[in-house]
């Protein structure tokens, strides 16, 4: 069987559905937010590399290199917040986050 | 390229390389200077001069031709240059109102004014986007600024909670709007602007373009708080340090909405007939969300967040329109918009008592017994941000409504004008409170800065009266250029 630009827009399709699904239906540990936001992000980083191969185009590519900067920066801003969060809290649960409602 | 061209590029760039190379610059002043006070001081004064003279910059750019610059990756024209000035003043008041709160709030750390404007030179690059890395990088360095600043109260839970929830969520929109990106990119071929407007209008029916089209639209959505994109508004109002919410409320909703009015009409302005329905179902979300939403709420902060999400609804209403006509009613509704908040914050940061600050609405109980002046601006500004007739904020709402009824969307204006019925219950609720309860207390004097910018903001609801269709002229040749 031959791998098609098809196969890979399908693989980053099922990593980034499992990354949005991973923010809403965790519960339990924010590290675990960090980390679905991750696999979206390398999801983003796959159809982009697969769509710039197909088309023959270095910018996909460029944007990949782009993201994958942001993405580092982006992680080091989340663990910085969840520290602060964790220092004030003594846990870093998803449902402790609940101070303000309504 | 060779060295003129570069560096005509680089003139165009002007208000940009200031605010990146001055930003850098204060972070040095604020490290060496002596005392940390004595450093936050002087980085907030220099930070304000700066942005004042990165909004000159962009004043004077704007009497050239402006011009797409770096092979079409950054686009310097009427419009971007509108906004970056108005997005230039909105951070430097909101600058003007956390001076002395911070020190009160023992926060006076100069890497707050360093933050403020590493985000207004994202937002400046985001409003230029011609591209869709310079749209996504620009994004980004406002939001990872923004991110810090909601969290900057770092020993409070609720602060932290905020900038939690908002990196969390800020971070799945980003998510998102990348994924539309990169859709975009796979199935146009390109990610500049003019060359995805040339693939929108080949395929009109494209599917995979306007798949890419909605993931890019909900996560502008987040940034701008449109409903259904919109749980994190009323917490981060609520939770992060005062004036941080005050800018929250201006400056980003302003460059946000500006991004998604260009994306709209810019490259996918072929497409309007399948944007169009996206955007009235946010808009209409939003209006509901902000009008019900803000009638049972006590903290002032919060119904102020629920204000912006309604009004970003009302804006919406305009630019569902995809005409011209719709382009520069949201960019009128929102320098009105940003006036109003900016001195209703302005009055909220008066509230301080002997104990600290209080945000509840119950605290201004007759205010126009104890602080007639402070009464009556928040009444007018109130008055303005709901759109009572006969104060700027009107106009503000009548254009936007203009642009959809003259698109056909007159139920949409319906619509729309009962949902701001409903709303201005809420408005209503505080200027009750201010004018018909008791006192139940004084608050103490406000510091100038805040009490220099709740009077200017009052009096400018009805002293630009005069003024409108000067602003009318200048909203319409910055906005005129975009949409069909």
């Amino acid at each position: 069987m031959e791998i098609t630009i098809g196969h890979y827009l399908a693989l980053a399709a099922i990593l980034f559905t499992i990354g949005v699904f991973g923010i809403f239906a965790n519960r339990k540990n924010i590290i675990i937010l960090l980390m679905c936001v991750e696999l979206m992000l390398l999801a983003v980083n796959i159809n982009l590399v697969a769509f710039s191969s197909f088309l023959g185009d270095l910018v996909g590519q460029v944007f990949a290199m782009f993201i994958l900067t942001v993405a580092a920066a982006e992680a080091a801003v989340g663990l910085a917040i969840l520290v602060v969060f964790f220092r004030n809290r003594g846990d870093i649960a998803v449902d402790g986050a609940n101070m303000m409602k309504g | 390229m060779t060295a003129s061209m570069l560096l005509a590029d680089l003139t165009l760039m002007t208000p940009e390389l200031m605010l990146a190379v001055g930003a850098l610059a204060l972070l040095l002043v604020g490290v060496y200077w002596k005392s940390e006070l004595g450093g936050a001081r002087i980085v907030m004064r220099l930070t304000i001069g700066l942005l004042v003279l990165a909004a000159g910059a962009a004043i004077w750019l704007a009497q050239g031709d402006g011009g797409d610059t770096f092979n079409g990756a950054f686009n310097v024209d009427a419009f971007s240059l509108y906004a970056k000035t108005a997005v230039f003043f909105a951070a430097a008041v909101a600058l003007l109102l956390a001076f002395k709160f911070l020190e009160a709030e023992k926060l006076a750390k100069f890497e707050y004014p360093v933050l403020i404007a590493l985000a207004s030179l994202g937002m400046a690059i985001m409003v230029s986007a011609d591209d869709l890395i310079t749209l996504y990088m620009g994004l980004e360095l406002q939001s990872l600024s923004l991110y810090i600043l909601a969290a900057f109260n770092r020993d409070s839970l609720r602060s932290s909670e905020a900038g939690l929830k908002y990196f969390v969520l800020g971070a799945l929109s980003s998510g998102l709007l990348l994924y539309g990106a990169s859709l975009i990119y796979g199935f146009s071929g390109t990610t500049d602007f003019d060359g995805i407007a040339i693939a929108a209008a080949e395929a009109g029916n494209n599917v995979g373009l306007l798949f890419g089209l909605v993931f890019l639209v909900s996560g502008l959505a987040f940034k701008i708080s449109a409903a259904p994109f919109h749980m994190w508004t009323p917490d981060v109002y609520e939770g992060a340090p005062t004036p941080v919410a005050a800018f929250f409320a201006t400056a980003p909703k302003l460059a946000a909405m500006a991004l998604l009015a260009r994306v709209l009409t810019e490259p996918f302005g072929a497409m309007v007939d399948q944007w169009q329905q996206v955007i009235i179902v946010l808009a209409i979300l939003s209006m509901a969300v902000g009008s019900f939403g803000a009638l049972m709420q006590t903290n002032i902060k919060r119904l102020m967040g629920y204000s912006s999400i309604g009004n970003v609804g009302y804006a919406l209403v305009g630019l569902s329109s995809g005409t011209a006509i719709g382009v520069w009613a949201v960019l009128l509704y929102f320098t009105l918009y940003i006036i109003g908040v900016a001195g209703a914050f302005a009055v909220i940061l008066s509230m301080r008592k002997a104990e600290g600050m209080v945000e509840r609405i119950d605290d201004l109980a007759g205010l126009s017994k104890t602080r007639p002046a402070l009464a009556w601006a928040m009444t007018a500004l109130m008055f303005s941000i709901g759109g009572m007739p006969f104060l700027v904020g009107f106009f503000g709402k009548f254009f936007v409504f203009y642009a959809a009824a003259s698109a056909g969307l007159v139920w949409l204006v319906v619509v729309a004008v009962l949902f701001s019925t409903v709303s201005i219950a809420y408005y209503l609720r505080v200027v009750k409170v201010i004018w018909f309860d008791e006192p139940t207390g004084e608050f103490l004097p406000a510091p100038a800065g805040v009490a220099f910018v709740s009077r200017a903001t009052g009096l400018a609801t009805v002293l630009l009266l005069p003024f409108m269709i000067a602003l009318i002229t200048l909203v319409v040749n910055a906005g005129g250029g975009l949409g069909g």
